[in-house]
């Protein structure tokens, strides 16, 4: 019975944090990333387990404190937020919702990592494999700069990490 | 201090002294791609810097004696720290000069890193292993960027050319340390912490060997090696890079914004 309470009570904290986006790619939520490790109850302490996307991600700072403000806002009083850098966020955690929620918003979503020898990136716009590579580096530390040879859309894509 | 905590000071020294440096060329590179990519770079070094620099903090606030003493910091490291307790390597703090230079620098540190990290992921300490597993992926990008552009410059123009071998030249004299184990950098080994970086000198110098013949350019033959970076003893070049970077916090202790 007090399991079964338990459960229902980290259930609506998952679900609250499902409103939590990423400041730099609004149309994620930290769920769809998938940096969010676990959710803890210890006594009337909350505590949320997050993994970096990236050491130097400016985001992290604003995510650790939208997390704590959503919290807060629904009434929970003592919040922790702690990170775990062991093992290391990797783009495969990204759920294929955000995948797709990626691709709508015009960023082409990253391959997953064990896929060997797929290096296309596709044109989040018209849907060509024919694009190139602008830059390694773009607008944030999680992507890279593309474009496309058909429709001559430039885009983004969520690098492969 | 115990040999771990100077270890991971040497790290985030590495780090940081290199994103001051790389941190000159915001808003000043030569096309904003490239002025973008260097410090997105730099971001990732400042990062890992970061994770270090926590990591060392509490080390030095856990150990014996420190009840007594203002705790440390991320900051208080960076910021409060002088000259002869900074552990980089020379390597890092050298001057940006143009481009060539910046990019054979970035190429040099970035080849050295990547055989560090990937050893390191498999660290017996957990925190360095988590740190590095994340960096060495970080680490995969710059490596592959710097490389391509010492190779479009090498194998550039008459100009380019001349410019990053001047680099090579200069730079080559404080490559040999990243190889030459500290007392710290032993014991790291013997415990599993960390590899011992003489043992990374091979992968790195093939790497650098096969980026150089793309790109034209030589190896500097018979160079007299500069040491003592890592021990606290420093080019001149430092003192200035820590004078900017700490101005603020030593003329208004504690300034937060």
């Amino acid at each position: 019975m007090v399991t079964a309470e338990n459960d229902i009570r980290l259930q609506k904290i998952w679900d609250l944090l499902g409103e939590v986006n990423d400041p730099e790619v609004p149309v994620l939520s930290i769920l769809d990333l998938g940096i969010v490790r676990d959710v803890k109850m210890n006594g009337d302490e909350t505590e949320v387990i997050i993994t970096p996307t990236y050491s130097g991600c400016p985001a992290m700072d604003a995510i650790s404190m939208d997390i704590r403000l959503r919290l807060l806002e629904q009434g929970y009083k003592k919040i922790k937020v702690s990170t775990v850098l062991s093992p290391a966020w990797t783009t495969d955690w990204m759920t294929d919702e955000g995948k797709n929620k990626l691709k709508e918003y015009g960023i082409a979503p990253p391959p997953r990592s064990d896929r060997d020898g797929q290096t296309e990136v596709i044109c989040p716009q018209c849907g060509s494999e024919n694009t190139k590579l602008l830059s390694q580096f773009g607008s944030t530390a999680c992507k890279a700069l593309y474009q496309c040879n058909d429709c001559k859309e430039p885009f983004d894509h969520f690098k492969c990490h | 201090m115990d040999q771990l905590t100077a270890y991971v000071l040497h790290l985030a020294d590495n780090n940081l002294i290199l994103t001051q440096r790389n941190g000159e060329w915001c808003g000043h590179g030569p096309i904003l791609e490239q002025d973008i990519a260097i410090t997105n770079i730099t971001l990732d070094l400042i990062g890992q810097s970061r994770n270090f620099y926590q990591y060392a903090a509490g080390l030095i606030n856990n150990s014996a004696g420190a009840a007594n003493l203002q705790p440390a910091t991320e900051d208080s490291l960076a910021y409060l720290r002088k000259e002869r307790e900074f552990k980089n390597c020379l390597l890092v703090e050298q001057q940006n000069g143009d481009w060539a230079q910046t990019i054979t620098r970035q190429f040099l540190y970035s080849a050295y890193q990547y055989f560090l990290y990937e050893k390191m992921q498999h660290s017996k300490d957990e925190q360095l292993a988590g740190i590095a597993a994340k960096a060495f992926k970080e680490v995969s990008y710059h490596l592959t960027w710097s490389s391509e552009w010492v190779i479009r410059l090498g194998d550039g123009t008459e100009e380019s050319h001349e410019r990053t071998q001047n680099a090579v030249n200069e730079l080559w004299r404080y490559t040999g340390e990243m190889f030459e184990p500290t007392a710290y950098e032993q014991q790291m080994a013997a415990e599993e912490i960390a590899p011992d970086p003489s043992a990374l000198k091979e992968s790195w110098m093939k790497k650098v060997q096969e980026v150089f013949e793309e790109a034209t350019l030589m190896i500097p033959e018979k160079t007299f090696m500069q040491t003592g970076g890592k021990k606290g003893i420093h080019t001149e070049q430092l003192g200035y890079i820590l004078t900017e970077l700490q101005y603020l916090q030593r003329t208004y202790p504690g300034a937060e914004w």
